[in-house]
Parts: structure tokens; sequence; C-alpha cells
């Protein structure tokens, strides 16, 4: 039975430091959508184009790892920039729908242009991040890193949406669309601040995720759709419920996975979100309207 | 003469297996047909904003269930495809009730659709002792190959041809008939205002419902039908995300709110993959998906009718100018 209870707390402890990757994850697609009212279903393929850049500056050009995540992180940004202006603005007018679906093709193009470009093997960094053993459980030193990095973004996000004069106009437009361009207030350069800020967070969550993960074409399809789960459970636009949400499916998938396969882990985890949709459609933490 | 232009495209479709019989031209019509089927099925109820990304998940169920039964269960797909048309139909009933009972609509529908998907996905792979994961399924084939009625094997493309074309038609005849139908009235005014709908006496709901489960109905029987005829379903190709972003793909570029749109969608995408394959052969991999890709966007930009849509637009605008 202590054997039992020990890998059971290591698996909370995992799917704890899980949560914070994931609610990194959320966070950049939150804001997008709580701010331009879109989705971008095609995120986590630039979370893919992340560590491709990763793995490209550091294990072929030698670039030192640190720079290699800055650039890293401003490289994604500039495509959530470029996202927004070719894709996005175009279409700010149309159906949410068809925002939605026109991410969808970028999704294909992003993961094919990677298939074309980079092959479809799977490529890691060549760096093994040792495993920390504390009190005989084992725990992954890069989820920690991981872990903390992805507090220390929320913190900052949450700091400059609340303390500085853009982060402010940022959430009034979030609040009112309509509103706040009379109120004097530049709604495009808002939109691309928020474009280029959700692509630097999913550059950040690329620059922790080639920790662990290797990296291939198809990268985004693991946990894109994860991403979306969390982001609707918690209410999309809803940053409290999305960090909440991300900690309950990353404690489901890994406990999940402890038992079974990690595969059930997610198959749980799916099937609570439709559960959830049920009996909380709104989403967990919902403001009642 | 427009009144008999389908029939004698049907002569055409029909008579065409037994005055040409090249076997791999044939096998690409098959193909095209059987996913015109899909997309069409797909399109049902896309037309009417509800955008369904769960539909690879309908298509992956119709497939294992009929192949999971044949091979372990020694049941015909005479009886194993509608069982898993049923299944499929259930698991739609299941997740879209709630759904449009509490109201879940837009983007919000579109990503518990995902979600559904995503399990389909997943519960193949996880099975993996069973359906083969993600390395794909083969159903047995009846007494070391050849044709057999029981089975639902053929060897000869004729056959499967006809069977196809046959399924396709009377997709395009629901479709039809849900264009004449009142469901489709109350479905309009349901995707122009849901509240205004009800408050005149549609029952949202079961308007919603009904056109998902049978849209969910004919897509799981495109995906029985696609194994019988490939005898080789893997995850990825019936299943999944992938598989539903590309229903939602071809049908947008052929046109949504036209019965041959689906189709028309499914001849273009399978070609251009196709010319693509053997043109520059292992080089191609990856650029149908781009240029699918960089086409969907495009067109939601610029044509968010589809091809076939725009076209009798302009059509009709003609005819109205000229008149």
């Amino acid at each position: 039975m202590g054997i039992f209870d020990i890998y059971l707390l290591e698996a909370v402890i995992n799917g704890f430091l899980l949560g914070g990757v994931l609610a990194l994850l959320s966070l950049g697609l939150n804001l997008i959508f709580g701010v331009i009212d879109v989705v971008w279903i095609c995120y986590a393929e630039l979370i893919m184009l992340g560590m491709y850049g990763m793995y490209f500056l550091y294990t072929v050009y030698r670039v030192p790892i640190g720079l290699a995540a800055a650039l890293c992180i401003v490289l994604v940004g500039v495509l959530g920039l470029v996202l927004h202006v070719l894709v996005i603005a175009p279409l700010l007018g149309a159906a949410p729908i068809n925002q939605l679906l026109a991410t969808g093709g970028v999704l294909f193009f992003l993961q094919s242009a990677a298939t074309v470009l980079f092959g479809i093997e799977f490529k890691n960094l060549g760096l093994r991040l040792p495993v920390l053993k504390v009190a005989g459980m084992f725990v992954s030193y890069s989820r920690l890193l991981a872990f903390g990095a992805a507090l220390i973004a929320m913190v900052l996000v949450y700091l400059l949406l609340t303390r500085t004069y853009t982060g402010t106009a940022i959430r009034a437009i979030a609040q009112d669309r309509q509103i706040m361009p009379l109120m004097g207030v530049d709604s495009r350069r808002i939109y691309l601040i928020t474009s280029g800020l959700g692509g630097a967070l999913a550059g950040l969550a690329a620059c922790l995720l080639v920790l662990q993960y290797d990296v291939h074409p198809f990268v985004g399809l693991t946990f894109g759709p994860i991403t979306f789960l969390i982001c609707v459970l918690g209410s999309l636009g809803n940053f409290a419920g999305g960090f909440v949400a991300a900690f309950v499916f990353a404690e489901i998938i890994s406990v999940g996975g402890l038992y079974l396969d990690l595969e059930w882990g997610y198959v749980f985890a799916f099937a609570f979100f439709i559960v959830m949709m049920f009996i909380r459609p709104e989403g967990l933490m919902a403001r009642r309207s | 003469m427009t009144l008999y232009l389908p029939w004698v495209g049907a002569a055409a479709l029909l008579a065409l297996p037994f005055v040409y019989h090249q076997p791999y031209p044939l096998h690409i019509l098959i193909i095209i047909l059987i996913w015109s089927f899909a997309y069409t099925s797909w399109s049902l109820m896309g037309r009417f904003g509800l955008v369904s990304l769960g539909h690879g998940g309908f298509m992956g169920v119709g497939a294992y269930v009929t192949a999971l039964a044949w091979n372990y269960g020694h049941v015909s797909p005479w009886i194993g495809v509608p069982f898993a048309v049923v299944a499929a139909a259930a698991l739609a009933a299941v997740v879209a009730y709630p759904c449009f009972r509490f109201r879940i609509t837009g983007h919000y529908f579109a990503l518990v659709t995902l979600a559904l998907s995503g399990i389909v996905l997943q519960v193949i792979t996880a099975t993996r002792d069973y359906t083969g994961g993600s390395l794909g399924y083969t159903p047995e084939r009846y007494r070391g190959g050849g044709s057999s009625l029981w089975a639902l094997q053929f060897s000869d493309k004729t056959t499967w041809y006809l069977i196809a074309l046959a399924v396709w038609a009377g997709g395009l005849y629901v479709w039809s008939r849900v264009d004449r139908s009142m469901l489709r009235y109350a479905l309009e005014a349901i995707s122009e205002d849901e509240d205004a709908a009800a408050a005149t006496g549609v029952h949202v709901t079961a308007e919603k419902l009904k056109i998902t489960v049978l849209s969910a109905t004919m897509t799981a029987l495109a995906g029985a039908l696609y194994c019988q005829y490939q005898m080789f379903i893997s995850p990825d190709t019936v299943s999944g995300i992938s598989v539903s972003l590309q229903m939602v793909f071809a049908v947008v570029v052929g046109g949504i709110y036209v019965s041959l749109g689906p189709t028309i969608g499914a001849v273009i995408t399978i070609l251009l993959a196709e010319v693509l394959r053997i043109g520059f052969g292992t080089r191609a991999v990856g650029w149908d998906n781009i240029v699918y890709g960089v086409l969907l966007v495009l067109f939601i930009i610029f044509l968010p009718k589809g091809i076939v849509g725009s076209l009798t637009d302009l059509r009709r605008r003609a005819g109205w100018t000229s008149s």
C-alpha cells in the first residue's frame, strides 16, 4: 500500500507540473480569444514552429540556449502578428466560425510546410535534463523548469494587463469592442499587440516543451486539442478559469495515465470535458450574466 | 434542356464502368464518390452554421465498428454496418443533445465536437491491442480473397463503383429532401436567431438534433464503406481532427450551400492530391496540404460561398441583368 501511494503522489505532483505547462498554453489562446474574439485553431502549430526554431538555433546553429529561447519567443511573436495581419484582420467582420475555419487552413498550411521543410523525422535538442529524486519519487527537472517559467510568465502577463496603460486598454477592449474605439483607443493597434503577445507566449511554451518532447510536424495535434478544451472548460477568455481547468485536466491525464495507458488519461480528460459541458456549459468559472 | 441534364449525367455515370475500366481512374472515382458522400453528409448540418469538427469521430466509429465486428464476431457487414451506423448516431445524440439543450453554439459547439473526434482517435490508439492503434487495421479477407456478397468484399472495381455511385446519389437525394423540407426552414431560422426561432414555435433542440443524427449516420456509413472498399483503415485516414478539418475544407471550397458543392470539393481536393503525387512522387509529400491550407484561407476570405455557390450566383446575376 505504501508503494502504491508514493506512485499516486508522484503522478499527482507530475500532473501538477504538467498543469503549469498547460496553463501557459491556454494563457496565450485565452488572451487572443478574450481580446480579439477569435479562436486560433493553429495555435499549437505556432508552438510547433517555435520548437523547430529552438531545435535549429540550439542544435544546428549552436546559439546559446538562453539567446535561442529569446530569439524563438520573438520569432513566434512576429508569426502571431503576421497571422493576424494576413488572415484574421480581413475576417474581423465575418462570422466567427469562418475565422475559426480560416485558422484551420493555416493549421494545414503550417503542418505541411513543416513536413516539406523539415521532414517528418522526430528531432530533439539532444539535451538531457536530470530527473530529480525527492523522497523516493521521480520529478522531471524540465517539467519543474517549465512550471516555474509558466508561473513567472503568467504573473508578468497579469502585471502587464493590470499595471500598464496598454494592459488596461487591452482589458477594456475585451470588455467592449464597440465603445473603446470611441474612447480614443486604437483597436487595430491593441489587436496587433495582443496577437504579438499571444504569439510570444506560444514561443515561450515552445521553448519549454522542446525540453521534454521531440518535435515533428504533427506535434501540434498532441497538445492543440487539449489546449482548446482547457480554454473552453475555463470559459474562453477567462484567465483564472483557464488556469484552474489546466490543473484539473493535467491531474486527470496524469493520474488516469498512472492506472492505464497515457492515451486513456487523455480519453478520461476528453470525456470529463464533455460531461462538464453538460453540467456547466458556460465553463467552470463563468461570470453570471 | 437543363431538365434532362441530370438524367443524362446519371446515365453517363452509370454506363461509365462498362465502357471504360482502367483500374486506376476507376479507383480514383470510387474514392471521390465515397468522400463526396461523407462531405455531403457534413454539409447537411454545416450549411446551417452547425460546424462540427467531430465528423472524423463518426467516420472512425463507422469504419472501426464494422471492421471489428467482422474480425472478432464474424458478423457480416450487412449487420455490422447498420450496427456501426446506429452506434455513431447514438454517439452523436449523446454528445449533441446536451450541446443543443444548453445552447452551446458557434465555436463552442465546434470545440466540443473537436473533443469528440479527439476521444475517438485516442480510444482507437489506446485500444491498440484490438484496433492496431496508429498502425492501422485490416478487415480479414473472406476465405482468402475473392468476392463475396456476404462479406461485402468485391475484387472488381466496377461493383464498388456502382455501390459508391448509389450511395453518393442517395446522399444527394437526402440533401435535396432536407433542402425542400420544413426542417430546412426551421434550421435556417435557428441559425439566424435561436431565441426568435423558438418564439415562433420552432423546437430548437429537436430540429438541430434531427439534422445532427442524420448527418452523423451518413458519415458513419461513409466510413464503413471506405473501410470495406480500402480494406485498410488507420486513425489518420478515417478519424481524428485532420479528417474533420479535411471535410470542412472540401465543403468550403466546393460550396456549402449547394447540393453539388461537397462533390466538387471532393473532386478538386482528391485530384489535386493525386496530380501532385503522380507529378512529383515522394517529393510532393505535404505539398497538397500546403495548397489546401492556402486555398482554404483564400476561399474563406474571398469566396465564402465556394466555387459552385459563387458560379451559381454569377449565373443568377447574369440572368437578372439580361431579362
